[in-house]
């Protein structure tokens, strides 16, 4: 079983447009590798050159923001949607 | 045919007065004018940039009393202020002596933004939001809000005749819900906090494309509103910068912007550059920007807040980097004061100004007392302090703390008997 991504609008042109897409489980930074292979230049969207989350994007696996979490170490079961979101909203 | 040459404005871009472009805060990338947020480099925030005219005092002061008499300085049409819009802002500049006496002050100044007309700030980033939104062709003004937004979009969009939606925890103070309410519009309360309800309108801005969320996906032409207040606190002190400043922090976008307001008048020329010191205020119950400033971090760690400050309850501040950059840059702090603190001091201003201030009114008055007592703020230096709302709206704050005594008979014995002929009053 795997799980799903929802993509926000900013990076859905390495999606070919897809709003959402799917990856196998895995830890967090486990499943952004594996995504950067199916959407070539994604990873770099999300990580910085020293491989950490940038500081504007906030990721959630389920409803939990991984900063609360285990940041990239968090695991993502089977089943479970991760949303990534610009961190730049609010107030 | 058209030619483009450099400052004009590119064929099909916005018409928004001298705003020319947007450009990373992060990584410095520039795009055009239009509905984007996020830098599609780094994530980054964006921000307008202008080419801005030659302006005098004279032109700002013969314009409008709102904060469209700045509509040069502010991504907004030429036209703006002949469009039905709220017209927020000029609020008074009160002179604080009675509050200043006590804190052992020189020279206090309050910016009481309550005046405005849904009775908080939020009333000019709006105004600037829905003018940048209609040049862009939004049809819906929406946000997520921790209750004075809610207040300030419901307001704006009945006013100009368009759709508001707009979203809350739905355990804010019930005057924020019904304040809202009774503007119409779609109006949605959430079983959760506010940094959920911000996912939420994340998410549906990606999905609403004629939605114009004020404080998403045109946060970078919204949060430009707030540099009216660094704007008349300069012009209503006679066209001086102060020396020191405390200012709420939510998000933290109004106090970066304040000091964005007061670097454009010194580059502008309409007032003497000098140094200024910007200070933030938090509750302790949210105190991301607090705990990073007195930790040394040059980011924020989220928090799940947990305050009676429900309008800066912002667990995940957008511009908490923000006002750390500048808070360090101009000599400043950030601290934190409890609830009961906040009480407190909102007791405290109302007693000695007569000003009643809302929660967050409280949250500043009370840190403005703490770094004078740490010595971080110069008693003897001229002071502003904001107060981003009205104390009517967070009745419930108060309501335990103040005593109203029981009612009597309307006769001269029943008023002396109840002792109120005394003369310790």
């Amino acid at each position: 079983m795997s799980i799903s991504v929802r993509i926000p609008t900013i990076l859905r042109s390495y999606t070919g447009g897809a709003p959402e897409v799917t990856a196998e489980p895995g830890t967090l930074r486990e499943v952004i590798s594996r995504l950067d292979a199916a959407y070539p230049g994604i990873g770099g969207r999300l990580l910085d050159e020293s491989g950490e989350l940038r500081r504007f994007v906030n990721v959630y696996v389920g409803e939990e923001d991984v900063r609360f979490a285990d940041g990239l170490d968090t695991p993502v079961p089977a089943g479970t949607q991760v949303s990534v979101i610009p961190a730049v909203a609010g107030g | 045919m058209t030619t483009q040459t450099a400052g004009t404005r590119a064929p099909g871009a916005p018409r928004l007065g001298n705003a020319r472009a947007l450009s990373c805060r992060e990584c410095g990338k520039t795009s055009a004018l239009g509905p984007h947020y996020a830098c599609d480099e780094c994530f980054g925030p964006l921000e307008v940039s202008y080419d801005f005219p030659r302006l005098t005092r004279a032109d700002i002061e013969a314009g409008p009393h709102s904060i469209w008499r700045y509509a040069p300085l502010l991504p907004v049409p030429r036209d703006i202020a002949s469009r039905p819009t709220t017209e927020p802002g000029y609020t008074r500049l009160v002179r604080a002596d009675g509050l200043a006496a006590e804190l052992g002050m020189r020279r206090l100044w309050i910016k009481d933004d309550s005046g405005n007309p849904t009775h908080s700030f939020k009333d000019r980033v709006v105004a600037v939001a829905l003018a940048a939104a209609t040049e862009m062709g939004f049809k819906v003004l929406a946000c997520p809000s921790t209750g004075n937004l809610a207040n300030a979009v419901a307001a704006a969009a009945a006013r100009a005749g368009i759709r508001s939606v707009v979203m809350v925890p739905a355990n804010l103070e019930k005057q924020k819900i019904l304040t809202t309410a009774v503007y119409g519009g779609t109006f949605v309360t959430v079983d959760g906090t506010y940094d959920d309800v911000n996912r939420l309108a994340s998410e549906l801005a990606g999905e609403h494309e004629d939605w114009a969320f004020v404080n998403v996906n045109v946060r970078p032409y919204y949060a430009e509103g707030s540099k009216t207040l660094g704007f008349e606190i300069a012009e209503q002190l006679g066209w001086r910068l102060p020396d020191q400043i405390v200012v709420p922090i939510a998000s933290g976008a109004q106090l970066v912007k304040i000091d964005k307001g007061f670097s454009e008048l010194a580059e502008l020329g309409l007032v003497e550059d000098k140094p200024w010191r910007v200070f933030g205020a938090q509750a302790t119950g949210c105190s991301p920007v607090a705990e990073a400033f007195s930790k040394g971090w040059d980011v924020v760690r989220p928090v799940k807040p947990s305050t009676i400050a429900k309008s800066l309850a912002i667990g995940n501040p957008a511009d908490g980097p923000y006002v750390l950059d500048v808070v360090r840059r101009t000599g400043g702090a950030v601290a934190d004061v409890s609830d009961p603190e906040i009480v407190d001091s909102i007791r405290l201003l109302a007693r000695t100004q007569g000003v009643f201030g809302e929660t967050a009114g409280g949250v500043t008055v009370g840190v403005l007392r703490k770094l004078l007592e740490s010595g971080q703020l110069d008693p003897d230096a001229e002071t502003v302090i904001i107060n981003s709302g009205d104390g009517l709206k967070t009745l419930d704050a108060v309501a335990p703390a103040v005593s109203v005594p029981a009612a009597i008979k309307p006769t001269v014995a029943a008023f002396q008997a109840a002792g109120f002929d005394g003369t310790d009053f």
